[in-house]
């Protein structure tokens, strides 16, 4: 009899193979008295000296000259002699080697946590050594993703941004953790890689290795006890020739990419960008990236859309966002303090500089460029922005209504900008006051809630009153089931991670406007997110 | 030997910084130590003795070392703390 694991759908599509679950940090075992320094020293250093050469070693092979510069400075952490000679004096002291190790480094840890900053953000490098180099003294395996010889379902806690980057699709069929959310970085990484996956999925650890598992990523469902003997990829459906997204009776409704920088656009069809990130080219810097290399980067994304729609968003830094050039002082609660727009109250030169290189590039294109502010609360805001983008040449300008606040006076913002975007992570998180990071809250956070509905069908209304495209550019785009509800809401254009794009297409070809409407208005009446999801798969 | 420098790194002494600075330090025949006028002297080769000293842009650090070789290792690192290391091509 086949298990069953409910728990949410972060990123849509199915796979089955064999689950293998992310090993966890090495444990300090109880502490014994040390008999011999000076083997118990040595044995520190080996393990000192093991991590070294394993991160040096990474650092020569790595592909690209961030990835390389960021292990070389982890190597050279590694090896410093401070830590070295730490770890000497706490062996003395009577730490066994793996706790001597553990002790020093927790140390510089709470040094660097102290200092804040961008010092702070330096802890999860020493969290990193320690564990490799516990590891290495227990005579445990490095951590790393398990390596069981064919593509697998990855099942972890949770992962760290860094682990999530590593993800590679060849190997990784899908994805289940037993914390996150809908909008943890595990979800948002998975689904730019078009991996199916399962957050917040309690009993997931209890999955042993080598059982074959199917993930559901669109209903949130694990179901395990097959006897399958063989990993059964799903393949994608093929790409039709028609971009166009449209309802089974043909009224239209755009499907445009999320994208962070020109690559992800490559073997991707799409009938335009509704989200182009800009943070991917102030990260790394400094300094704010000149006019001239802003624009440069603007123009190989628009090239790369030639008369199709590219909706750039300005500089979207603060909260869980922050950038080196902007000292931000401490907020004591960043994801209500200076982000988004909020920027410009300091740093407004940050702003014209990025619109001019935005304008200037779209100068040299045929992409219909537009831009779009994030975090905009007032129409005041809204009104201030349009004007600045409309003096520098750009005519179409719009907001995100990710505030609730805005949400309210979408009708008034639309008077003033030419379309809205709403983007539903942080208009779930600011409507239900829950952290978008805290798995305990992921319940919360679900796209399928009624009052974030509501919010959303209030910003499609003022559009359709006044004939002004409303998009989604969320996450829950993504969804199939959702984007007919929101496309019988009224909204106009709905942005996802380009792998998504089939699956919601599909989904839009299969119901007319009428019945779209007709599910819209259930999920608004449902009383709870499952009533609302349970009314659309009904009809 | 003391040598005064004012830090020029607009971001402070991260940990890139740091490291490239230990790294050459590493390598000169002298040893240098560096304090600032509230944190003790911490030896200039260690990444993370550097970032206890949580120095910011302008801090004054104070470079001291000894023996031979000590006037040119204390030009060489005060060279580098009055860089600003994360300017292209620094």
């Amino acid at each position: 009899m086949p298990e069953l694991l409910r728990g949410l759908g972060a990123s849509a599509g199915t796979a089955t193979g064999p689950a293998y679950r992310l090993a966890d940090p090495p444990r300090l075992p109880a502490p014994r008295p040390v008999t011999d320094p000076d083997a118990e020293v040595d044995r520190a250093y080996a393990a000192i000296d093991a991590v070294c050469r394993d991160i040096g070693l990474r650092a020569a092979a790595a592909g690209d000259a961030t990835a390389a510069e960021i292990l070389r400075v982890q190597a050279t952490l590694a090896g410093d002699r401070t830590l070295r000679d730490g770890v000497a004096m706490a062996v003395r002291a009577g730490h066994e080697a793996p706790h001597a190790v553990a002790a020093v480094l927790a140390e510089h840890r709470s040094a660097l946590l102290a200092a804040g900053g961008l010092l702070a953000a330096r802890a999860a490098d020493l969290d990193d050594l320690r564990d490799r180099m516990v590891a290495h003294c227990l005579g445990l395996p490095m951590p790393a993703l398990p390596e069981p010889g064919c593509p697998f379902v990855l099942i972890a806690v949770d992962l760290a941004p860094a682990d999530a980057a590593l993800l590679d699709p060849a190997r990784v069929l899908a994805v289940v953790t037993s914390a996150g959310s809908f909008v943890s970085h595990t979800a948002i990484l998975a689904r730019t890689r078009g991996l199916p996956t399962v957050v917040a999925c309690g009993g997931a650890l209890d999955i042993a290795d080598g059982t074959v598992v199917t993930v559901d990523g669109t209903a949130g469902r694990v179901t395990f006890g097959f006897t399958a003997a063989a990993p059964v990829a799903v393949p994608a459906p093929d790409e039709p020739a028609d971009l166009r997204g449209r309802t089974a009776d043909g009224h239209p409704v755009a499907l445009l990419a999320n994208i962070g920088r020109a690559a992800e656009l490559s073997g991707v069809a799409v009938e335009g960008v509704g989200l182009f990130r800009t943070e991917l080219l102030f990260q790394h810097h400094i300094d704010p990236p000149t006019d001239a290399e802003q624009a440069a980067a603007y123009a190989e994304v628009f090239a790369a859309m030639p008369d199709r729609q590219v909706v750039v968003r300005t500089l979207d830094a603060g909260s869980d966002k922050p950038l080196p050039f902007l000292r931000e002082h401490d907020e004591p609660n960043p994801a209500l303090g200076i982000r988004g727009l909020r920027m410009a109250r300091r740093r407004a030169d940050i702003l014209r500089t990025q619109i001019a290189a935005i304008a200037a590039a779209a100068r040299e294109s045929t992409a219909r460029v537009c831009v779009m502010a994030p975090m905009v609360t007032t129409v005041s805001e809204a009104a201030q922005f349009a004007a600045l983008c409309r003096d520098a040449g750009l005519p179409t300008v719009g907001v995100m209504i990710e505030v609730p606040a805005a949400a309210v006076r979408s009708a008034e913002i639309l008077q003033v900008v030419d379309f809205l975007s709403v983007g539903t992570n942080d208009l779930s998180q600011y409507t239900f006051a829950a952290d978008r990071r805290s798995g305990e809250l992921a319940d919360l956070l679900d796209p399928w809630q009624p009052a974030l509905l509501s919010l959303i069908a209030l910003c499609a209304a003022a559009g359709v009153a006044v004939g002004r495209p409303v998009g989604v550019c969320g996450e829950a785009a993504a969804d199939p089931a959702f984007a007919v509800v929101l496309a019988g809401l009224g909204v106009t254009s709905l942005s996802m991670s380009p792998p998504a794009v089939g699956a919601v297409r599909a989904a839009l070809a299969a119901y007319t406007l009428d019945e779209c409407r007709a599910a819209a208005q259930k999920a608004l009446a449902a009383s709870d997110p499952a009533a609302a999801r349970a009314a659309v798969t009904r009809c | 030997m003391i040598r005064t420098v004012l830090l020029a790194g607009r971001a402070g002494l991260h940990l890139r910084a740091a490291s490239r600075i230990a790294v050459a330090a590493a390598l000169l025949p002298a040893a240098v130590t560096v304090r600032t006028l509230d944190r003790p002297a911490v030896p200039a080769d260690s990444v993370l003795a550097l970032l206890s000293l949580g120095a910011l842009c302008g801090t004054e650090l104070i470079l001291e070392a000894h023996g031979a070789g000590a006037a040119e290792a204390l030009d060489s690192l005060a060279d580098l703390f009055a860089t600003d290391l994360d300017v292209a091509g620094a």
